[in-house]
């Protein structure tokens, strides 16, 4: 154990850095390492396969009237289906032009025109809007309304008035016939 | 300074170790009783790189489903997890569907039937344990989702088992295999009571599910030949996969796992010398 | 010392220093794993396994947490969950398999440290209440194992606590009632399953802290060592960091290596294929083993379940049964005495000639009971059985005693510097 302040000579000095970059190697492999374990831990709380499986909901939509909606359930969140009228389908074509927050076409939103599908999860903070059953408030704009902080939506789950700052989002789903549709 | 101490400790967990290997060596006689020990054999899966046969797993699970299902469950396995053997997504969409399931209530408040999905365990052969066992003179068939890792020879310790066949993780399966194919005529001596039969692999030596297997009970479509050898390997083969699903996954993350620890560890003790060379 | 160079510059640093003045946790970590923290510098690999059964308990503790979250303890769904983590929870089953083999590393790492103790007389003064609090954590430890094996729900599980439970049945008058209190019920049912989680998840905390006021104790007077003479003078030491923290280290390496052996390619070695067999409480199975690590203890209790009991010359309370429980739970209580039953001067079986061959005995004689415990008590097991758990109590309580006073040690050095110096034993 030499004393620091004397002048080490060349050979030790080699010596020092030689065990100075084992020392910094060593820890980072190791701190790589530890880094590397705890990742199964993480990624453990992430969907488990049985929650991913169970990911599509297929809906039958023969039974859904014209001017009515249902809402079904879809990786545990409500998914607003609604049958649009002819003049509900007008509104949103016509309202592509009006002033939008978060500006979108009706025809995008849609896969066939008398079919709304969206997750009715208000963009804001997450609460369920009203409009799917008769007598619920529809908001100012004939979709929907959130109650908790007074989102509007219009007839294309667009956001017209309040917080929100996005339209209702839409899954990707698919029509396996003309009355079958595979949400997910 | 440290020498001796660690020459002591060997020289007294060697006399341990052979003490132990003589107490165990007498164990058998007792323990076994008129069982049979399962031969050990060469499975796809063993060893550090083991992985499953594919096509035998399949096969496997044809001989399961058109034999074994009649009575055992596999209430574990979901047709989504039939992917992992090889078969496409399609594929088991078409396998879930060929099976229904109730389901519901509805929105009318009824329970209805509908088809399989991929997310849909495998049907059970019986509604309940009491339905199989009332159809099975009171004992009902084990699911099998997990047999080859609850049978070690007949129930024997692990421990005991591997320290007998070093190595040896697969016994479970070995087991199900001799099992499959032990059936005979019972030796002169041996009672075998109504509704029962003579295996020599069980412990008791008898068991009361009758021999599942004959030639030719299934046809493959590969064409392999259904003898009884064959059917009964690639059967133990799907079920080592249903009970060990993770196996390859392990095996796979293990290897690298150790690599990684191996050079670690080795920079650990060079680094532990460098550090000490001022010491001695 | 080179190292306090490094220490200091690290302390000069302003954030570091207002910390310290606030709260002087750099100085304390220093002083307890750091440069400030002498040891003696003879510490042989031995020594290595207090860090690594503080490794294990870091590893059980954080997967499981883990596992808690994913699991439901519930009859009916316990197994399922189990098996649902094996399957479809991401990387759940090495979670589970870290959990299950972290059990039987954390007592095979702390069953070498005890018999380091027991071999290098670590026990001896000043160092008792250590040695006492470590007994605590063998019996918190146990507890907690026991607990966690019934959570799969499996049929060891269930006919393993259903077991343990009744041994309670064999405390006079009270004996039953103490059962129904544990059940919760009339037999190991959902109550029991719930209670036992509850516990399993609040108990290795309760270790933990027991680990601390362990490594505190330890702090006061500092490690033995392998002659057992006493630290003189900083000749005799060697600062922890770098010397210890960097073994400790590569010997954590290496352990690692071997549990992720087992973790990977052998991850049911230590279980018992039994509890891969949903519980079934009107099916008991043929043979009931506890995991690896209670056979030892599993064997005293069943000594006694025999014929053993006519020999046992105390009240007629005595049953077989109730002495089979007092001396398991004995067994391990008896350790925390051995302080007190040690009669030697002397530390260090080094320098015992004879104690050294009756260690090793010990050892032995453990090892054996531990097969005992696996086999079912029947023909020679049974006797074997009694032999060995005689013996046990024997070692501790008759030969250690009369040995420390019969035993003429050999001449110790006179520092543990002078016994590094001299190439003698």
């Amino acid at each position: 154990m030499s004393d620091t302040a004397s002048t080490p000579p060349s050979a030790e000095i080699d010596e020092q850095t030689r065990r100075d970059f084992l020392l910094v190697s060593t820890a980072t492999v190791g701190a790589v390492g530890t880094a590397l374990s705890l990742w199964p831990f993480i990624n453990s709380l992430n969907p488990a396969a049985d929650t991913l499986a169970l990911a599509t909901t297929e809906v039958n939509l023969a039974p859904i009237k014209e001017g009515q909606s249902i809402t079904v359930v879809w990786q545990g969140k409500p998914v607003f289906i609604r049958h649009r009228t002819a003049a509900e389908i007008e509104q949103a074509k016509k309202d592509d032009a009006a002033a939008l927050p978060d500006p979108a076409k009706d025809a995008d939103r849609v896969k066939k025109a008398d079919w709304l599908i969206m997750v009715g999860v208000c963009t804001h903070l997450g609460c369920i809007p009203l409009g799917q059953k008769e007598g619920e408030p529809k908001g100012e704009f004939g979709g929907w309304f959130c109650p908790c902080h007074g989102s509007h939506y219009d007839t294309s789950g667009r956001i017209r008035k309040g917080p929100a700052p996005q339209n209702l989002h839409v899954p990707s789903y698919e029509f396996t016939s003309d009355t079958q549709v595979v949400i997910g | 300074m440290m020498k001796p101490t660690i020459k002591t400790a060997f020289a007294a967990f060697v006399t341990a170790a052979a003490v132990s290997a003589v107490v165990l060596g007498t164990a058998p006689a007792q323990a076994a009783g008129n069982v049979a020990t399962p031969a050990v054999q060469d499975w796809s899966f063993k060893g550090l790189f083991g992985t499953f046969d594919r096509a035998s797993a399949q096969r496997g699970y044809k001989v399961y489903k058109e034999v074994c299902s009649a009575c055992h469950s596999l209430n574990l396995i979901k047709f989504r997890n039939l992917q992992d053997l090889g078969f496409s997504e399609a594929q088991v969409k078409a396998l879930a569907a060929e099976y229904e399931i109730q389901d519901g209530p509805n929105d009318d408040g009824e329970m209805f039937t509908r088809k399989r999905t991929p997310s849909d365990p495998l049907p059970a052969p019986f509604a309940n344990e009491k339905a199989a066992a009332a159809a099975n003179n009171g004992k009902a068939p084990p699911d099998l989702s997990l047999i080859t890792k609850a049978r070690a020879q007949g129930g024997d310790s692990v421990i005991k088992v591997s320290l007998k066949h070093p190595g040896g993780f697969t016994l479970g399966a070995d087991y199900v295999y001799a099992l499959l194919t032990g059936y005979g005529e019972p030796p002169a001596g041996v009672e075998v009571p109504d509704g029962g039969n003579y295996n020599k692999y069980f412990p008791g030596g008898v068991i009361a599910m009758a021999s599942p297997l004959a030639a030719d009970a299934v046809e493959f479509s590969d064409g392999t030949k259904a003898t009884v050898a064959q059917m009964a390997h690639d059967v133990t083969m799907f079920l080592s996969w249903a009970a060990e699903p993770e196996l390859e996954a392990r095996k796979r993350l293990g290897v690298k796992v150790m690599l990684f620890l191996l050079v670690l560890t080795g920079m650990l003790f060079a680094l532990k010398r460098k550090i000490w060379s001022d010491i001695h | 010392m080179s190292e306090q160079h490094s220490t200091s510059k690290f302390m000069q640093n302003g954030v570091v220093k207002w910390i310290e003045h606030r709260m002087p946790i750099f100085s304390f970590i220093d002083h307890s794993v750091g440069s400030g923290y002498p040891a003696p510098k003879n510490l042989s690999y031995w020594w290595n396994f207090g860090s690594l059964a503080g490794l294990a308990l870091i590893i059980m503790i954080v997967s499981g947490i883990v596992l808690a979250m994913h699991y439901t303890p519930h009859t009916t769904l316990a197994f399922n969950s189990v098996e649902r983590i094996m399957r479809d929870v991401n990387g759940g089953w090495l979670i589970r398999y870290l959990h299950m083999n972290g059990g039987s590393f954390f007592f095979f790492a702390v069953f070498i440290h005890i018999f380091r103790g027991l071999y290098f007389g670590s026990y001896k003064y000043p160092r008792e209440l250590l040695w006492i609090i470590g007994v605590l954590i063998l019996l918190a430890m146990m507890a907690t194992a026991f607990m966690g094996y019934v959570l799969p729900w499996g049929q060891m599980s269930y006919w393993g606590a259903t077991v343990i439970t009744n041994l309670f049945s064999a405390v006079p008058w009270v004996g039953d009632s103490i059962v129904t209190l544990l059940w919760g019920g009339f037999v190991v049912d959902n109550p029991t399953l719930n209670r036992f989680f509850s516990l399993h998840y609040l108990m290795p905390f309760v270790i933990l802290g027991l680990v601390i006021v362990h490594i505190w104790a330890l702090h006061t007077f500092g490690s033995n060592n392998p002659t057992g003479v006493d630290v003189k003078g900083p000749q005799d030491t060697i600062p922890f960091h770098p010397y210890f923290t960097i073994k400790d280290l590569y010997g954590m390496g290496v352990f690692l290596l071997i549990f992720c052996f087992f973790v990977f390619f052998a991850p049911n070695y230590f279980g018992e294929a039994d509890n891969y067999i949903p519980a079934n409480p009107l099916a008991t199975p043929p043979h009931i083993v506890p995991e690896w690590y209670f056979l030892p203890f599993y064997a005293i209790l069943r000594a006694f379940t025999n014929d053993f009991v006519l020999y046992w010359p105390i009240s007629w309370l005595m049953t077989a049964k109730l002495a089979g429980v007092i001396a398991m739970f004995g067994s391990v209580i008896l350790l925390a005495l051995v302080p007190w039953l040690d009669t030697s001067k002397v530390r260090s079986a080094r320098f015992r000639p004879v104690y050294k061959w009756f260690f090793w005995i010990f050892v032995l004689d453990w090892l054996v009971l531990g097969l005992v415990g696996a086999h079912p008590p029947e023909g020679a097991w049974v006797l074997i059985g009694q032999i060995s758990t005689a013996y046990y109590f024997a070692h501790l309580l008759v030969i250690l005693p009369i040995l420390g006073v019969i035993e003429r040690p050999l001449a110790l050095p006179e520092s543990i510097s002078a016994s590094v110096t001299q190439p003698a034993e």
